[in-house]
């Protein structure tokens, strides 16, 4: 596939933008007001996940709960052959195993995985996370103002953020379970979004090499023009790790399913906003610097 | 000309045989975490056992080893016992059938105490020995490790020696309790409470007690284990069941299948015989990190497979940028040589700055993340640079063969047509 025409970017992302922002104004909404759904690796309790021969319904379960004196704290949402139970409290070992023995009563077949977490433990998981981000929004800072200029740092970086925080929003949005592997998701998020946005910068810096770029309007177009260039590539290669992410939110095992879920919306916002957040931004700084003439240095930022 | 065939078909038809041959054999020694085949993972945190002593790094390492000894000695197959930051020790057992009884073991350290009643309260009627002797003498972190052995005294009954580390330590307790009775505790059990008959000098105890040789084996067995010098707490357990962990491996295996077949299906179609280069230079990459796993005696678990799955998408990036560059060479009036030549090298240096940036992100990752998100950023890392190895060099330098070899001369076999070109 080869588009003869091109397409004007710079015009389009006056929408884009608007969709962003009204995008993100929803997110802070939903998160101040909902917060997130956060699995049991975040908050002080136990997770119980049951893999069963046979459907188990909440009538059978809840009065063995109730006979061991841990009903009270338990939700219990069934699934096809499956059943998770979710306790606000940490099961001790004796619990788990009486529940283990319980519910194979129930199903000899019964195979478990469960979950218990300190709620210290969370807040710090949750911490490094954040840390995790903003650490690896430095090194990408100092690493793409070295290998290409400071304005390209910035909005690569403007742009994975909003990537990240897209991500985030919709998890709170469509209270989608936020666990250990949804930081994961958002880390790789972060990486495949920085990765997609530099191919496309590294194309406006060889292009800017060619000519001099006086007029603003010298500069939209090779802005427009690079993005041109690199478009089939991000397609593709949008759509191959898509595709990758995708089989595995379809088959792979229940414990990444929100992991992969979270990796296909994020890379699918993640070769949008190269396109069409990443370059703009930049092209806003670059504006901003033109009227000086080239003579002075772009020294004071 | 002929040779640069031969040399491609050699290198194309070795690589082919070395991984044909050596697949099979790779994928079994590959160290499934305890998600995919069943088992535990404990984090514990260690806090000294005396207040104002603090864990240090040393005492942390011990305490590892000695989760790890008391894991073998329990008989589970290949405990992981690792130490994580200052006061942390994450312990994962795969394959567990008894996991309650191992998990209580390695939970509840037995630790062992001398006790006596020097200077407590006159105790109670009917007071429980625990009650009776309050003052803590010696604890656990006193007797040498791995000290505690099964002897006889004269009437030939088995005993249980022990030794402990500072003799004038232990000299100075038992002068001060000289015809006072000294109680061993194991816990909060009394094991027994002999009569300190005179000052001990050489650093050597001695519990008696009706025992058995098999009882005092296993009492001096539980010393052994329970000399443990910091006090563990769960902080995070995870349990998975056998067949659950199964049925993740199975699953999610055969979305990375289906994933991987259309992904070098979709490659082929878009870039013909450059396509088929770029799968095959995905399918080196695969096995490369399944070799890196095995000889790095890396355990594979959930997030890893992702981590795995994704890099095979991202690596298809490398081969993408590539094609997609030598494309527009042509488009730009190019010849097929020249194309190649250029697109490679150029290709080279996008592919390099983007990759870096995402290495510095996984760099990040490991170092602040814990369990599963470490092993994620691992396999992220291995798999770039892996990628950079096979499908930028290896793949550059297979086409290039062939170009060479005149095998690819047609702007066709790019999927370029010839009205797309732009005469210069």
């Amino acid at each position: 596939m080869h588009f003869k025409k091109e397409f004007n970017f710079v015009k389009m992302s006056k929408t884009a933008f608007i969709f962003s922002i009204v995008l993100t104004i929803a997110g802070i909404i939903s998160l101040a007001a909902f917060g997130l759904n956060y699995s049991v690796d975040f908050r002080a309790g136990s997770n119980v996940d049951v893999k069963l021969s046979k459907n188990v319904t909440i009538a059978e379960v809840q009065p063995l709960l109730d006979e061991m004196g841990i009903g009270k704290d338990a939700s219990i949402t069934p699934g096809d052959k499956r059943m998770n139970i979710r306790f606000t409290t940490e099961l001790s070992s004796n619990q788990a195993d009486q529940l283990k023995t319980e519910i194979q009563k129930l199903d000899k077949t019964a195979s478990f995985e469960i979950n218990t977490v300190d709620p210290e433990m969370a807040k710090e998981l949750g911490r490094n996370a954040i840390y995790s981000v903003l650490l690896s929004c430095i090194g990408i800072i100092i690493y793409v103002s070295i290998r290409f200029e400071w304005r390209f740092a910035v909005a690569a970086i403007i742009a994975l953020l909003h990537d990240a925080f897209i991500v985030v929003a919709i998890f709170s949005i469509f209270r989608l379970e936020v666990s250990q592997t949804f930081i994961v998701a958002v880390l790789t998020i972060i990486g495949y979004s920085i990765n997609d946005t530099i191919v496309i910068f590294d194309r406006i810096r060889e292009n800017m090499r060619f000519g001099k770029q006086k007029t603003r309007e010298d500069l939209t177009n090779l802005l427009n023009h690079s993005v041109n260039q690199m478009l089939m590539r991000s397609l593709y290669t949008a759509f191959t790790v898509f595709i990758a992410a995708f089989f595995l939110f379809l088959f792979a095992g229940e414990s990444i399913k929100m992991f992969s879920l979270a990796m296909c919306i994020g890379l699918v916002f993640g070769a949008y906003s190269s396109i069409f957040i990443a370059s703009p931004l930049w092209l806003f700084l670059k504006f901003k610097q033109k009227p000086k003439g080239k003579a002075v240095k772009p020294s004071k930022a | 000309m002929k040779k640069r065939i031969a040399t491609f078909i050699i290198v194309v038809l070795v690589a082919v045989g070395i991984m044909a041959w050596s697949t099979p054999g790779l994928l079994k020694s590959v160290r499934l975490g305890l998600d995919l085949k069943g088992g535990f993972e404990i984090l514990y945190e260690a806090t000294p056992l005396e207040k104002g002593q603090a864990v240090t790094q040393e005492s942390l390492t011990r305490t590892a080893q000695s989760l790890e000894k008391r894991a073998n000695a329990l008989g589970t197959s290949e405990p992981e016992v690792t130490t994580e930051g200052t006061n942390r020790i994450r312990v994962k057992i795969a394959g567990v059938t008894n996991e309650a009884e191992v998990r209580e073991k390695m939970k509840e350290p037995a630790s062992l105490t001398f006790r006596s009643a020097y200077g407590c309260k006159a105790p109670a009627e009917n007071a429980q020995p625990k009650d009776k002797y309050c003052k803590v003498e010696l604890v656990g972190s006193d007797f040498v490790e791995n000290g505690a052995s099964v002897g006889y005294d004269q009437l030939n009954r088995p005993v249980i020696d022990i030794k402990v580390k500072d003799k004038k330590k232990f000299a100075e307790v038992t002068k001060r309790l000289v015809g006072q009775n000294l109680a061993i505790f194991l816990d909060d059990t009394m094991l027994s409470d002999p009569t300190v008959q005179s000052e001990l000098t050489d650093g050597k105890a001695q519990i008696t007690g009706n025992y058995t040789l098999d009882e005092a084996k296993q009492l001096s067995d539980t010393i052994n284990l329970g000399a443990l010098p910091l006090k563990l707490t769960e902080k995070y357990s995870q349990s998975v069941g056998a067949t659950l962990g199964k049925q993740s491996l199975e699953k999610t295996l055969q979305a990375g299948i289906i994933a991987s077949i259309v992904i070098l299906i979709f490659m082929i179609a878009m870039y013909r015989l450059p396509g088929v280069i770029a799968s095959f230079g995905l399918i080196v990459h695969t096995w490369l990190l399944i070799l890196v796993f095995v000889w790095a005696n890396f355990t594979l678990t959930l997030p890893g497979i992702a981590a795995f799955i994704l890099g095979v998408g991202m690596a298809v990036d490398a081969n993408i940028i590539t094609n997609e560059r030598i494309r527009e060479e042509i488009r730009n009036g190019r010849s097929v040589m020249s194309a190649v030549k250029a697109g490679n090298k150029s290709s080279l240096r996008t592919i390099l700055d983007s990759n870096i940036t995402t290495i510095i992100v996984g760099t990040v990752m490991y170092a602040f993340g814990q369990g599963s998100v470490k092993g994620f950023a691992l396999i992220l890392i291995i798999e770039i640079v892996l990628s950079i190895l096979t499908n930028v060099y290896f793949t550059h330098y297979l086409l290039s063969l062939l170009v060479k070899a005149g095998l690819l001369k047609k702007t066709k076999q790019f999927g370029v047509k010839e009205s797309e070109i732009n005469a210069l």
